[in-house]
């Protein structure tokens, strides 16, 4: 049976961690809101490691399915102007993103 | 019971809103009319939607109207409007899942569940508000507004699915759907005296609903009675390929369980009162009031024949830390989605920044506290190092859940528990304590992780707020949570010499 590392601690910096690799802008506020908070949901979540859990397999889906298919058929796809419609920024029939290079463009 | 002969359009139950269409007593237009008044005069205290189009509305119910004057063919539920939660993708109609990552979104497609009941001519009256991306048990977490509890304005109508429990609950709309993941239908039915189902995952289609949990979300009816439950159900159910975890398999006759159910014979059924869920030596966080009406209403089946007994499922005691590894895991990834690239919100492009800076001050923007808490939890869990012990050891808790489900299945035929510890508490009580937050899901959270179908019916009231009874049934037994409850139902309205909702004080302004 595995057992979490030491009590559900998350320092500040591995939250700061966890919401870049998020992708997430998080302020200073946050932080120290979120640090505090999510140490007491680690610990009460870190229980799991209480069960015995030896040969137990894991459940992904409630539903055991595997494979499956729809007909190989082709069918039309949303038209591209109701599609774009939706988006932030379109330009050219296309959506229009920030750069994607360190550099200047 | 049916609706009193004398009551107004709004406090009648679909079912009969639906025979008195067919026979043409009532048009679909004035129906609706109806409903867009209450929610005109009542909704700026209550806070149940986030869309109405009254035009819209009132076009729709125009056109069953005229459909049914030229003798077409209409099903049982043309012309009785509706109220969708807002996570729920309706083509044309705003849909926001409560964030404000998605405001002003115009979805260009319908939801299997949104098509299917425009087919059977529902007349959509608008969405309702709910937790931001569905994480919350109060509708606190939503970034536009509180919605308050029609039975006591001070306190929460619950959650997720809180605008459709209190748009119901207050006579807002006949009938919603809300979805459940946790506990998101069953918790705010229970918590605003109505009837509200969580379908066996798999049988009502996840296409167009806004992914939170992909391996436990389902939609589900949200209504006054048992029967309206059972038929609105029947409606959205079944097979849909655009649903690769949608079951092939027939929804079930869900209303005729329903009927039979009210007939009040429960011989031979075996009922089965879950320990770990407020039974002896688990009674902690429970109120003494809610265990109280849960003890009358097992009370109650007993006296209508069933046979019932003490069950243990002792993996139970930790559905709530599998389930808040589990939930969190599969949002941190739904949610990378929103990116601010196909729709929604975008926030700092303004060409001095590179994508994953935009991305980032929109996510930062767009989410609140509670969907950046759990993405973060989530993406932790998920994280090498941590994964076996967070992720993989609560999927294994799982899997001891299910077992704990399995075996109770060669005893009894359902299990019950209370289906909320507590009844709604006052709007701003738990909103800093996340932990407090999530023990309202205590009881709803095993059947969600097995997938099971499991209902809340209203069993009395504590301190004058509501309290649900829960029957969880085995997969696909949907049937069996419908006559149970029907029968709990039918014998305490025949006590109490009217329906449940009808005990209600009709709220200041609302007098249609």
């Amino acid at each position: 049976m595995s057992t979490p590392s030491p009590k559900g601690q998350l320092s500040r910096d591995e939250v700061a961690h966890l919401a870049h690799l998020a992708r997430l802008a998080v302020t200073d506020e946050e932080l120290d809101l979120f640090a505090g908070q999510l140490a007491a949901v680690l610990d009460a979540v870190a229980q799991v490691g209480k069960a015995d859990v030896a040969d137990v397999p894991p459940t992904t889906h409630a539903v055991p399915m595997t494979n499956v298919m729809r007909p190989d058929v082709a069918r039309p796809s949303l038209p591209r102007e109701v599609v774009l419609a939706g988006a932030p920024a379109a330009e050219d029939d296309r959506f229009r993103v920030p750069r994607i290079l360190g550099e200047e463009a | 019971m049916s609706t009193p002969v004398s009551a107004p359009l709004t406090s009648t139950d679909a079912a009969e809103l639906g025979r008195l269409l067919a026979a043409g007593e009532v048009s679909s237009a004035e129906v609706t009319q109806a409903y867009l008044d209450r929610i005109q005069a009542t909704d700026g205290d209550l806070g149940a939607y986030l869309h109405v189009d009254a035009d819209a509305a009132l076009a729709a119910a125009g056109e069953i109207d005229a459909a049914r004057a030229k003798g077409e063919e209409l099903g049982p539920l043309a012309g009785i409007p509706l109220a969708l939660k807002d996570v729920v993708v309706t083509e044309g109609v705003p849909t926001t899942s409560g964030s404000k990552i998605l405001e002003g979104w115009r979805p260009p497609y319908d939801a299997t569940v949104a098509a299917r009941l425009k087919a059977a001519g529902t007349v959509l009256l608008g969405k309702t508000n709910m937790d931001e991306f569905a994480m919350g048990s109060s509708t606190e977490n939503s970034a536009y507004k509180v919605t308050r509890n029609p039975w006591d304005h001070d306190r929460i109508p619950g959650g997720s699915s809180g605008g459709s429990s209190a748009a119901v609950a207050g006579s807002l709309a006949p009938w919603a759907i809300g979805t459940d993941t946790g506990g998101s239908i069953r918790q705010p039915a229970a918590v605003t005296g109505l009837v509200g189902h969580k379908p066996t995952y798999g049988s009502v289609s996840r296409f167009g609903l806004i992914a939170f949990s992909s391996s436990l979300d389902q939609a589900g009816p949200m209504t006054r009675t048992v029967l309206d439950a059972a038929l609105l159900h029947e409606a959205i159910g079944g097979h849909d390929p655009l649903d690769s975890t949608s079951i092939d398999a027939p929804v079930g006759v869900l209303a005729e369980a329903a009927r039979r159910g009210a007939e009040g014979d429960l011989t031979g059924l075996r009922v089965g009162v879950v320990t770990e869920l407020g039974g002896d030596g688990h009674t902690d966080g429970y109120e003494p009031g809610v265990l109280a009406r849960f003890a009358e209403a097992v009370a109650l089946l007993e006296g209508m024949g069933a046979e019932v007994r003490q069950v243990s499922c002792p993996a139970f005691d930790l559905a709530l830390p599998a389930y808040y590894l589990i939930a969190p895991s599969e949002a941190s990834s739904n949610l990378a989605r929103f990116d601010g690239v196909r729709y929604g919100l975008r926030v700092g492009d303004d060409g001095s920044r590179d994508l994953d800076e935009v991305m980032a001050l929109t996510r930062e923007q767009g989410f609140g506290p509670e969907v950046k808490r759990r993405i973060i939890l989530g993406t932790y869990a998920l994280s090498s190092g941590y994964y076996e012990a967070y992720y993989g050891q609560a999927q294994k808790v799982r899997t001891l859940i299910t077992r704990d489900f399995t075996s109770a299945w060669d005893d009894v035929d359902v299990l019950v528990s209370p289906t909320s510890p507590t009844v709604a508490w006052p709007v701003g009580a738990r909103v800093d304590d996340p932990i407090a937050m999530y023990a309202a899901d205590l009881c709803t959270l095993p059947a969600s992780l097995a997938g099971l179908p499991a209902i809340s019916v209203p069993c009395g009231l504590s301190d004058g707020l509501p309290v649900g009874f829960q029957v969880m049934a085995p997969a696909l037994a949907d049937d069996r949570c419908y006559t149970v409850a029907a029968a709990l139902e039918a014998a305490q309205d025949s006590a109490r010499g009217h329906r449940f909702l009808d005990g209600l004080a009709t709220p200041a302004g609302g007098a249609a």
